[in-house]
């Protein structure tokens, strides 16, 4: 069982939401990953759909790259929708 | 009174089963197994208070719920021995697990049919839970029976052993004969067949040999006991016996 892959859940918590991941588990495959999500994840009304994914088909992004990947971000201020004059009518913008 | 000895012998069944399942809390196999079998567990034990609380109600003697699953005695409870025979090793948990769920799918499913509104209530939300359970129990006999050699003749012997209390489940004792001819109760001759359909099916996915002694075991429905009952019960009701009364 020490040999069984990885799986990474994201549960989507209202119809409307998006998926956001939970957490990961073992299991030996992806049938066996979505009942064990179930058992796990969603015992107290955490979810109305469940995502499972192989761990390995994951590409992060490497903690050392951090700086040329989202530094160059920072002083670009203008790359935000914030310079315009919204209506008060206009809620969730 | 019949309906109450009725009601009683699925609450016990619901109890018991339940019980022996939440005995593999913190000794699953992995983590996610163990949750998994305590899901089961909490659903069972949760359709048992259902059917207590009805139980109590239609004797109308001022019992609870918890005078009924607490302070009866072994010869009092009416389960089938099948949910009392001991866990044994994970295999034996699921096909005694799995022999259950597809009797008590199709239990369910017909007693929504019941006369009886509370039994028929009470069998529509159970009946969701143990969908779910028999599509566990179903694919872990798969994955079992067609695993690695070593799983396929553990699950196997696990079938072979069992087999002999799975004909109490849809073998009809006097009690169901009467609740039955009153639209209260289920026709478990009618079940038997498709419980017989659906088992081969799976163990023919599972690459499982389907036994075919008809030599079955019985008396748990009438209070005929095995002696594990009794070792349940002592564990089970310790609490209550001790402190009578006893609230969080």
């Amino acid at each position: 069982m020490k040999n069984w892959p990885l799986y990474e859940i994201f549960i989507r918590s209202k119809q409307g939401l998006h998926h956001k991941h939970v957490g990961s588990l073992h299991a030996t495959d992806s049938t066996m990953a979505m009942e064990n999500a179930r058992d796990v994840y969603t015992r107290r009304q955490e979810g109305v759909s469940i995502w499972v994914v192989e761990s390995k088909h994951i590409t992060a992004s490497n903690p050392d790259d951090s700086e040329e990947l989202f530094d160059p971000a920072a002083d670009k201020v203008y790359r935000h929708p914030t310079f315009y004059d919204l209506p008060d009518e206009l809620k969730h913008m | 009174m019949t309906k109450l000895k009725y009601i009683l012998q699925l609450a016990d069944t619901a109890l018991i089963l339940g019980h022996r399942l939440s005995e593999w809390t913190g000794h699953g196999p992995i983590l996610e197994q163990d949750m998994a079998l305590t899901n089961i567990a909490l659903d069972l034990v949760g359709q048992a208070r259902s059917l207590y609380q009805h139980a109590a109600e239609v004797e109308g003697k001022g019992r609870t719920e918890d005078d009924l699953a607490y302070l009866r005695t072994t010869t009092d409870f009416l389960n089938p021995l099948i949910v009392e025979i001991p866990n044994g090793n994970f295999g034996d948990t699921i096909a005694r697990q799995f022999f259950f769920d597809v009797y008590n799918h199709t239990f369910y499913t017909e007693l929504q049919k019941s006369k009886d509104a509370t039994l028929s209530a009470i069998a529509e939300k159970s009946l969701k839970e143990v969908k779910y359970h028999l599509r566990y129990s179903s694919d872990w006999m798969r994955r079992l029976g067609d695993g690695t050699e070593e799983s396929h003749q553990k699950i196997q012997t696990a079938v072979d052993s069992i087999w002999m209390y799975t004909g109490e489940l849809t073998t009809m004792n006097e009690v169901e004969k009467e609740m039955l001819s009153e639209g209260i109760g289920v026709n478990l001759e009618s079940i038997k067949p498709i419980w017989t359909e659906k088992v081969k099916a799976v163990l023919a996915e599972a690459t499982l040999t389907m036994p075919e002694s008809t030599w079955m075991q019985s008396g748990g429905k009438d209070g005929k006991h095995t002696e594990h009952l009794g070792f349940i019960l002592a564990e089970m009701q310790h609490l209550q016996r001790t402190h009578p009364g006893a609230t969080w």
